[in-house]
């Protein structure tokens, strides 16, 4: 078992969760990706869709490598995409029916993502199946990792909970007699972009060697 | 077989698509029951809510039918007509016209007393809202609401679910005499008369877009709501 | 009219793609270094966006929809429901469409081609195209004139945002940004805070304007207010 996950193929598993970490070196699937963190629950279940899908993606897109016709190569990697992500939208909606509400629409983006193109144009096209897989698990965390990071920050100071059970004590608050409020501003869509902001500024700073010139 | 020629693309293709397709039809297909179920299970928990009572997808079914005891549609001049209440997918009749659409009426017994229970469906900031209010025997006061929307902003407008928010509607008045009033959501904590509730801070638009929507309903119920 | 004048002032401002619901970020980010490019995929995006959604509107009103095929195979359709298969029809008509006006751009006008060129490869996997076509099914609009007036104001946004932003990051190159923010991060809480001035736009309605001979939907009593974009901070915090 060490065996596979020696030399490189660990580095393809761990890469993605900080020195090359989809979304905030690669610039990657921001798109679906900032406006499900209101809440930490959404962003979670987001994570693990978008894993489950770039994992299998890179497989399956790796077994066929050879086989695909060269001039019809986006279109087949976006039926294989889009019916995997088909799959997890059923299955969302079949037994976790009140996620799938809060995601809506993007589920469906998930097709989109460019974390997943990516990753089959980049990874699974030129590598074997085991490799590849580890490449998509390895992305798709490194991706919803910062999801859960902004979710527990936006969570937990715009609604003052965290997967929805309060944590702020409610005398705290204004309307009991405390000094605190919850920052509204937080839920906003544009806090998420900040947030990202400052979580590449802190990455950055202790991985000097990232810094652009 | 040379893998660039027309033949191969083309094949390449068919078989692709054949395959996702099949694939697709059977994972929709096995899990159709239950995704139908889940959504039945959700408008029956909205339904309940209306009328205080809590539950879970589980016992909902259940539950709806102790206290449901009786659901027929009536159209805008209030007379019956055929069809199954439950079956009625509101944001489909809201686009009809309103002499056309086709109104569900739910009759519950809470504690042995006559609840009506009637949806309504409008539109908030971001997208649609909906819920159920509920109207004691009398047809004249409020005996409980639940509201749901799409995308409102969590926090601001989403409070419109929040029991903060509905707890205040229950025994407001929808008529004064024979003037139907509806409820009036009133901004900065100016809500005193029987017909008024507090709007949500925050969340003006959704407010306004809920007190638009309780407006409307009512008035397409009104000649239901005045057969007394 | 008035209507579709309401739908694209929402959807170029409120309903920013970028601003409030982050589509297209990937390409609004990596091609916004300089004016001039970032002024090509928007013209790219609009084009592209003003025919897909149309087109995509009456796939999905016509064939995939709960007995939407009725009008083909009579009344036995009324329980044909494709709906699950929406997102993989809509890719694929984006893809084909976008492989379609790559075609004819190069084959009319190659000049036009030259500069969009480059472009129009990326746009299949633009998250803005996909989502608009996914908001005006969740969006359920009457008519396929909404459907496209909803995709021209999409597209404009679009391309008003990213504009903007390649504007600003051409005078950030002058800043001195602390160092690990530079290039990347910067832009990040940039946009952030330009979403943050577009929350002003929030509550225009242009259906609210004109004193309207009451409707059965908003009846006698108007809801208050006609643009609320200047009413108290509550209102623009939503």
């Amino acid at each position: 078992m060490s065996a596979l996950f020696k030399g490189k193929n660990g580095e393809f598993l761990l890469g993605p969760l900080s020195k090359n970490n989809p979304v905030i070196i690669q610039v990657l699937g921001i798109c679906s990706a900032l406006a499900v963190t209101a809440k930490l629950e959404p962003a979670i279940v987001m994570g693990l869709s978008v894993t489950a899908v770039t994992a299998f993606s890179n497989v399956i897109l790796s077994l066929l490598r050879n086989t695909i016709p060269t001039r019809i190569r986006i279109i087949v990697q976006l039926v294989v995409v889009a019916a995997l992500v088909i799959i997890v939208d059923q299955i969302l909606k079949a037994y976790a029916y009140e996620v799938s509400k809060q995601l809506s629409v993007y589920v469906g983006l998930i097709i989109t993502n460019c974390i997943i193109m990516g990753r089959i144009e980049a990874f699974a096209l030129a590598n074997k199946p085991w490799p590849s897989l580890l490449d998509g698990i390895g992305n798709g965390i490194g991706y919803g990792m910062i999801l859960v990071i902004v979710a527990f920050f936006r969570e937990l100071l715009g609604s003052g909970s965290l997967f929805g059970c309060r944590v702020i004590p409610d005398s705290w608050y204004i309307a009991n007699g405390g000094c605190y409020s919850n920052n509204g501003l937080l839920i906003m869509p544009a806090m998420a972009l900040i947030l990202v902001g400052l979580i590449i500024w802190v990455h950055r700073s202790k991985n000097k060697d990232l810094i652009e010139k | 077989m040379n893998k660039q020629g027309n033949t191969y693309t083309f094949l390449y293709s068919v078989v692709l698509v054949v395959i996702v397709a099949a694939l697709l039809s059977i994972v929709s297909l096995s899990l159709q029951p239950r995704q139908n179920e889940n959504r039945q299970n959700e408008k029956r928990q909205n339904i309940l809510s209306a009328i205080h009572v809590s539950s879970t997808a589980d016992n909902s079914a259940e539950l709806f039918r102790r206290y449901i005891k009786e659901q027929f549609i009536i159209n805008a001049k209030g007379e019956k007509v055929e069809g199954n209440a439950f079956d009625v997918d509101i944001a489909k009749q809201f686009k009809q016209n309103a002499e056309k659409r086709e109104l569900p009426v739910f009759v519950a017994e809470v504690d042995g007393a006559v609840k009506y229970i009637l949806p309504v469906y409008g539109a908030g900031l971001w997208g649609p809202i909906w819920g159920y209010l509920s109207l004691n025997g009398d047809k004249q006061t409020v005996y409980g609401t639940f509201f749901d929307h799409q995308g409102e902003t969590p926090g601001l407008g989403a409070e419109i679910t929040s029991p903060n928010f509905n707890n205040q509607f229950k025994n407001k008045e929808i008529f004064s005499g024979d003037l139907l009033t509806s409820i009036r959501i009133l901004k900065g904590g100016n809500a005193t008369g029987k017909n008024e509730v507090d709007a949500i801070s925050g969340g003006t638009i959704t407010s306004q877009g809920v007190e638009a929507m309780l407006k409307n309903y009512l008035s397409y119920y009104e000649p239901f709501l005045k057969q007394r | 009219m008035e209507n579709l004048l309401n739908i694209f002032v929402r959807s170029i401002f409120i309903d920013n793609m970028i601003f409030a619901y982050f589509l297209g970020m990937c390409s609004y980010l990596a091609v916004s270094k300089t004016v001039k490019t970032s002024f090509g995929l928007g013209i790219a995006v609009v084009f592209v966006l003003l025919i897909t959604v149309p087109v995509n509107y009456l796939l999905d009103n016509y064939v995939l929809k709960a007995g939407a095929l009725q009008w083909l195979l009579g009344n036995e359709a009324a329980d044909i429901d494709l709906s699950f298969l929406s997102f993989i029809m809509f890719i694929a008509i984006i893809a084909a469409i976008v492989q379609l006006v790559e075609m004819i751009v190069e084959k009319f006008a190659p000049a036009l081609y030259n500069q969009l060129g480059i472009f129009l490869p990326l746009i299949a996997v633009n998250c803005a195209i996909m989502g608009a076509s996914l908001f005006m099914q969740q969006r359920d609009y009457a008519s396929v004139w909404e459907a496209t007036t909803f995709g021209l104001g999409s597209g404009i946004g679009w391309m008003l945002a990213i504009v903007c932003i390649a504007a600003i990051r051409e005078k950030l190159k002058y800043s001195d940004i602390p160092a690990p923010l530079r290039g990347i991060g910067i832009t990040f809480i940039v946009t952030g805070l330009m979403a943050i001035s577009f929350m002003s736009f929030l509550g225009i309605d242009l259906g609210k304007l004109k004193p309207q001979a009451p409707r059965t939907e908003t009846a006698a009593q108007p809801v208050s207010g006609t643009v609320q974009a200047n009413a108290d901070f509550e209102t623009v915090n939503q």
